[in-house]
């Protein structure tokens, strides 16, 4: 049996087009030897969710810039677990106030990086998260 | 049964087997074990070319193409590669499907190389079974960015696409072995943009070097009929509407008949995927290829080649594992050892191996 890999989906819900962020931690995923899915901008939480069950991911990746995560990440948490992939563990990146994190965390969130967390800091959360 | 919700069309079950299959897992092994006997139904259409040709936005077309006309279920199998220093990989061929999202009867799975280096992955084959048991009828399988030699498609597929586009090569890159010797179809994409015309010809003519005994060719501008040589026939049937490995000694029905029907010069269809252009005439001549295979018998004779080369793959990949394990372990080190001070020749050493005299 060979290793077993670790499946991530990055993915841009909503409507702001600025994916650098989301290509930078791709990029920093990939090197760590995990296999990265990136779907790209504008994706709704559906397609989000459609892609996650068909990639069989362990991580969902959100990059949201745009200030709208209070609406889209309960959302795609709701449609991951109504495809039975309520073990999928979610991170958000972007800009999160400080406010609003703990509720994110509450609904489920396992994480969440605003500017200048370091790409260490969300790989080895992830390898921990997958455990 | 493990494999009823599969089936049944369940799509966790599915996806979740995949990841299964693809770690080599014994529950994905027995799984494929179940499910093999409901294999053998789908067309299988591989696509490939060189990065940038455009062939995930082909397949994107291609794919609502047939779920629009055709009413068909489509899988597709994405392959990007794997880093050959991490082992990480960014598998991005979805960027370019997002119209097939929300339909039930597409499935796409992106996959990682992982190491393999003829276009697909080592599980590719196996992925198109479960899908092939799943009841989807067109399986596409969209290799990775394809230089000359990533090949594996065509054993693998029914029908390969290869993906051109303008301004990528001259005429010297179009006479070279490989890529696209495997084409059944060939497809010009991007063809708004400048020196589609050069591109085209060049692989026309590429063609015709290619099928010196066609029956059609241009003889001072005329066209005009040419008998096929019986010497020559069996040759082009096997390599041209073949386009295999495994040719010599597999006696495909093919190889022993030379008729008009024998003979699939590959047409060269022109797109822009990005709008749809040209995705009509591709679907039609992806048909007239199929409908081809099962009139000269090519169908069942690429069928054939195909599990030959998969108990190949699989028999191979045992052997050497049985190899590797027990007692044989520590002679391998041995021979390794030998190989690298330059005491024995690669040859050498696993011929020793072979006989089980290291000593």
């Amino acid at each position: 049996m060979t290793e077993k890999k670790i499946r991530v989906l990055v993915a841009k819900p909503g409507l702001d087009g600025h994916d650098r962020g989301a290509k930078v931690v791709a990029r920093a995923l990939r090197d760590a030897g995990m296999e990265v899915i990136y779907t790209g901008l504008r994706q709704t939480p559906e397609m989000i969710a459609e892609a996650a069950l068909q990639e069989d991911v362990d991580v969902v990746g959100l990059s949201i810039l745009s200030g709208a995560h209070m609406a889209l990440a309960p959302r795609i948490l709701e449609l991951l677990k109504a495809n039975g992939q309520e073990h999928i563990k979610v991170f958000i990146g972007g800009i999160v106030p400080d406010d609003d994190a703990p509720k994110l965390r509450e609904m489920g969130i396992a994480g969440i990086y605003g500017p200048g967390a370091s790409t260490e800091e969300i790989i080895r959360d992830i390898r921990e998260a997958v455990k | 049964m493990l494999t009823q919700p599969i089936l049944e069309g369940n799509r966790l079950a599915l996806s979740r087997l995949l990841t299964q299959v693809e770690n080599d897992s014994p529950e994905g092994r027995d799984a494929l074990a179940e499910l093999f006997p409901h294999t053998g139904k789908a067309h299988l259409i591989g696509v490939t070319g060189a990065p940038g040709t455009g062939k995930s936005s082909l397949v994107n077309q291609l794919t609502l193409h047939y779920r629009k006309e055709k009413n068909k279920k489509v899988a597709i199998i994405a392959v990007d590669p794997s880093s050959p220093f991490t082992g990480g990989a960014v598998l991005g061929d979805r960027v370019r499907m997002r119209d097939l999202s929300g339909d039930d009867g597409v499935f796409i799975r992106s996959m990682a190389t992982r190491g393999s280096v003829g276009g697909l992955a080592q599980k590719t084959a196996a992925f198109v079974q479960v899908f092939d048991a799943a009841g989807y009828e067109i399986i596409i399988i969209e290799t990775v960015g394809a230089g000359q030699s990533e090949v594996d498609i065509a054993r693998l597929a029914h029908t390969t696409i290869v993906v051109e586009a303008p301004g990528l090569g001259d005429d010297i890159q179009a006479i070279k072995a490989g890529i696209l010797e495997i084409a059944d179809v060939l497809v010009v994409n991007k063809a708004d943009r400048p020196g589609v015309e050069n591109t085209e010809r060049a692989l026309r003519s590429t063609l015709e070097l290619a099928h010196p005994t066609k029956r059609v060719v241009h003889h001072h501008g005329r066209m005009m009929k040419v008998d096929v040589t019986p010497s020559r026939s069996p040759e082009r049937s096997e390599g041209a509407a073949k386009g295999l490995a495994h040719q010599a000694g597999d006696s495909s029905p093919s190889s022993t008949v030379q008729n008009d029907k024998d003979i699939w010069i590959p047409p060269i269809i022109k797109t822009i995927s990005t709008e749809g252009i040209g995705i009509p005439e591709l679907a039609k001549a992806i048909e007239e290829h199929k409908f081809h295979l099962h009139q000269s018998g090519d169908w069942s004779a690429r069928d054939r080649a195909r599990l030959r080369s998969e108990l190949d793959a699989v028999l191979q990949e045992a052997l050497m594992s049985r190899f590797l394990t027990g007692a044989h372990r520590d002679e391998y080190e041995e021979a390794l050892e030998k190989v690298i001070r330059r005491d024995m020749s690669p040859y050498e050493a696993a011929r020793i191996l072979l006989n089980g005299k290291m000593k």
